[in-house]
């Protein structure tokens, strides 16, 4: 089953994500989709399987105008899309998550679905135990179950974002022998990657997406120079990783023992010299969120000790670690850490460290004024936070943070930024270091991971699976980490 | 701003009020009266003469009081439900004063008025106690403390106060004269419970504005996660919410029973609770709009009550008016949200803003 996307748009209030995409895919081929994080692809594809609704465009299936309006209504034109995390109830068994979506009467006939979940994982050389919890299963065992799950709805057109993040070597030679199958079958096979080898290793065509539009089509193998012009623009900027004397510990932390209802982190070391780059790597959840969560005082830990410059902060509560010049920047910009609804001016107010009554707006609006030129942040002092664009939120919360921080925690401090504006914040970032600020991110961008942290700390189920040196390190080094897998 | 400005920023408002007028006038229709007569008696019955102003303006203060009292606690991203006990627990204290402090009317009534003042802002920690540290929606704790409050009402006014003789759910034993709010004239007017309102309501206006309390109290009530993260303590901000609007309330109360009935009656509260959260919500919780809307409010409660004398209506239709209006400006503002959503976002369900890609193009 081919499909066709003409002119799609979608916009999100003033941000393009798709800005007149074209594309078109044949059935039985298998069609890479390159770009860098945050071109639009995975807002074309959740368009393209009815997720979110586009603004403009038409869907065409088998030369058929189709109209999607939920992800429920794309698996009914035979459109399936397994998402970068796999979106399975991990509390759920294997068949409850096999079953969840199907249509059909209200009564479920587990055992008939056990055997064709059984027949479907044979003819691709998988096997599951119906009855295990999907927690237990591997990030590559459950993209599995989500493939088979989407081919018994009937899909005909298979999406994959970023399918390989987090998977080992093994299940990916796997995932691709299992896509070559399909697609000789006559299944059209979307393969959304922002890895340039993956998508020469296994697709016939490619498009690639820059800033919410398609710069080019090309039939592989075609020269791989060509395709990073593409994708970049013809930019390719390497980063200089600055030589920074690292000084004294500012952020001791030893034998920390933190849990929340899912997961619980024991014995966490870690010592962070004055002006180093600390970066935590893993998948969504294995840890490092509730890592920083303690080390920011938002989460009270459950043993061990933090001290930041040799002050002991374990039990002194968030506030005592911002008084403590501990901030902590979550990925959330609106729902951790901006107010929505409130004017750049209010933020600015909210930030400031004054206790007076009464609010000298003549003066806070002078302050915001030059906040805005200081840190390029395009709005007026009136804009609310929502209408800012996702790279221009961070330029906001950068500056609302403290002047001289002693640690400052970051989680995905770029994530859905554009180039430019992630090598913007990293800049501030970097100014920062060399001031002394101890830095401490989480990523799952292994490039930003490897291009600005001295060392990475890989967490995995609970643990800390590996630390590495960044500048020894490499990308499919990181990658194999942190699905779990220790290379020797 | 010129015409067509205004009539694209309030076009929505106006169309609500049209469309509820329309709806309002065939609801009379239906009840066999002449719409324009039963709007000339509702405007006669309550602005006809001095002493009926004086009325309208004795519902206008403690439902503008009450109004204000919330404007506060909505500020705060609380639904304060809880306000008819606040109200009624604030007369209940006033009332104490009342009957059992003697002195000049100047003191007696200083007191009364602080006993409803505390005592409703009391009655409102509860719930935010119990919302804060008991995990207890405001919703529901303060549903639950208004029966409450009520039944102590209704106990007091059977019970330890009841009139000598005679256990009558019409009230206690009116007050001494000397706790009466001073009057203006022959009226009913009192120009305290007056100049109480309109402080209230400037005190909010600024409050909410200027003040930097008031500004945490907003960003606490759009958004508590990024207000505790930007170092705002959010539940001793939230308590204070609860206590300020819940004092506000107390003070209705304390008119109610001072400057109204001069006795605690079981239905202190007039209503003028639930009837302030329309009006806040009508408000579009906007602080200089209370006043008027609240006196078009008072006008239909004073007014309609004229309504069966003179055309055999029921006086409940001031209410059904205003409820009317209520219900076509919350769904005209539902209405235009909805609208603005759908411009800018056309994914179903709700959405969801981390995968929103930076500045592209």
């Amino acid at each position: 089953m081919g499909f066709e996307l003409r002119e799609i748009h979608k916009h999100f209030g003033s941000v393009r994500a798709n800005n007149g995409v074209n594309l078109s895919v044949a059935s039985g081929e298998l069609h890479g989709l390159l770009g860098e994080n945050g071109a639009g692809k995975s807002t074309l594809m959740k368009v393209l399987s009815g997720f979110h609704q586009k603004t403009s465009g038409e869907i065409l299936v088998d030369g058929e105008s189709i109209d999607l309006r939920s992800p429920a209504d794309a698996i009914e034109h035979g459109i399936g899309m397994l998402h970068q995390d796999p979106l399975v109830f991990l509390p759920f068994t294997v068949l409850d998550n096999f079953l969840i979506g199907s249509p059909g009467p209200e009564r479920l006939n587990r055992r008939a679905a056990a055997r064709e979940l059984a027949t479907l994982a044979d003819r691709f050389g998988f096997s599951f135990d119906p009855d295990t919890p999907t927690r237990r299963l591997t990030v590559g065992e459950r993209q599995q179950l989500e493939i088979l799950r989407l081919l018994w709805l009937g899909a005909r057109v298979l999406i994959l974002d970023e399918p390989t993040t987090g998977i080992s070597a093994p299940q990916r030679l796997k995932l691709f022998a299992t896509l070559k199958e399909l697609a000789a079958e006559g299944m059209s096979v979307v393969f959304v990657s922002h890895k340039l080898e993956e998508v020469e290793e296994i697709c016939e065509r490619v498009t690639i997406i820059r800033a919410g539009t398609v710069v080019g089509e090309r039939d592989l193998p075609c020269p791989a120079a060509e395709l990073v012009e593409l994708m970049f623009g013809g930019e390719v900027e390497i980063g200089e990783r600055p030589v920074v004397g690292l000084g004294p510990p500012r952020l001791t932390v030893s034998d920390l023992t933190v849990r929340d209802r899912m997961l619980s982190v024991e014995g966490f070391n870690l010592e962070v010299a004055e002006g180093e780059v600390i970066g935590f790597a893993g998948l969504e959840g294995s840890g490092q969120r509730i890592v920083l969560d303690a080390l920011s005082g938002l989460r009270s830990a459950n043993g061990g000790t933090i001290t930041v410059n040799g002050r002991d902060l374990t039990k002194v509560g968030y506030r005592g670690y911002l008084d403590g010049g501990v901030q902590f920047l979550p990925a959330g910009r609106l729902e951790e850490g901006l107010v929505a609804g409130l004017t750049l001016t209010e933020h600015f107010v909210l930030s400031s460290r004054s206790g007076a009554f009464l609010i000298d707006w003549e003066g806070a609006l002078a302050e915001t004024v030059e906040g805005i030129a200081e840190y390029s942040v395009k709005g007026t002092p009136d804009s609310t936070a929502e209408s800012l664009s996702g790279g221009n939120q961070q330029r906001l919360l950068l500056a609302m943070l403290q002047d001289n921080l002693e640690v400052l925690l970051m989680e995905h401090p770029t994530r859905g930024l554009d180039i430019e504006s992630a090598a913007w914040v990293w800049e501030q970032l970097l100014r920062r270091r060399e001031d002394g600020t101890a830095i401490v991110f989480a990523s799952a961008d292994l490039d930003e991971l490897l291009e600005y942290s001295d060392r990475i700390l890989v967490f995995f189920a609970g643990g800390v699976l590996a630390e590495v040196d960044a500048r020894t390190s490499s990308v499919d080094e990181l990658g194999h980490l942190i699905g779990g897998k220790v290379t020797s | 701003m010129n015409f067509a400005d205004l009539w694209k920023r309030s076009r929505i408002g106006i169309i609500a009020v049209a469309l509820a007028l329309v709806v309002g006038i065939l609801l009379l229709l239906v009840a066999g009266a002449n719409p324009f007569e039963a709007l000339g008696v509702i405007i006669d019955g309550s602005l006809g003469s001095s002493i009926r102003i004086g009325d309208t303006l004795m519902v206008w203060a403690p439902l503008v009081l009450a109004a204000a009292g919330l404007l506060i606690t909505f500020a705060a991203g609380l639904w304060n439900i809880g306000v008819e006990g606040q109200i009624t627990f604030g007369a209940i204290a006033a009332s104490l004063v009342a009957r059992e402090v003697s002195g000049p009317t100047w003191l007696i009534v200083t007191l009364a008025l602080l006993a409803g003042l505390f005592g409703g802002a009391f009655w409102a920690l509860l719930a935010g106690l119990l919302r804060t540290y008991g995990k207890v929606n405001e919703i529901f704790g303060g549903l639950g403390l208004h029966f409450v409050a009520t039944a102590l009402a209704v106990y007091l006014v059977l019970g330890p106060w009841k009139r000598a003789g005679v256990a009558s759910t019409s009230g206690t034993e009116p007050f001494p004269r000397e706790s009466w709010l001073p009057t203006v004239g022959s009226t009913r007017l009192s120009w305290l419970a007056i100049v109480v309102a309109v402080a209230s309501v400037f005190g909010v206006f600024y409050l909410l504005r200027g003040t930097r309390f008031g500004l945490r109290l907003k960003a606490v009530g759009k958004n508590m996660r990024s207000a505790f993260l930007l170092g705002i303590p959010t539940g001793p901000y939230m308590l204070a919410a609860f206590a300020l609007g819940g004092g506000l309330a107390g003070l209705a109360g304390a008119i109610q029973a001072t400057g109204f009935h001069h006795k605690l009656v079981p239905s202190i509260s007039g209503g003028y609770g639930f009837l302030g959260i329309l009006v806040a919500m009508l408000a579009g919780y906007a602080a200089r709009w209370i006043a008027p809307i609240a006196f078009v409010f008072a006008m239909l409660a004073v007014g309609s009550t004229l309504l069966p004398l003179k055309l055999g209506l029921d006086s409940s239709v001031g209410g059904v008016l205003q409820g009317v209006l209520v219900l076509f400006t919350v769904l005209a503002q539902g209405w235009q949200s909805r609208r603005r959503n759908r411009a800018d976002e056309a994914a179903l369900g709700p959405p969801e803003p981390p995968v929103i890609p930076g500045e592209v193009g």
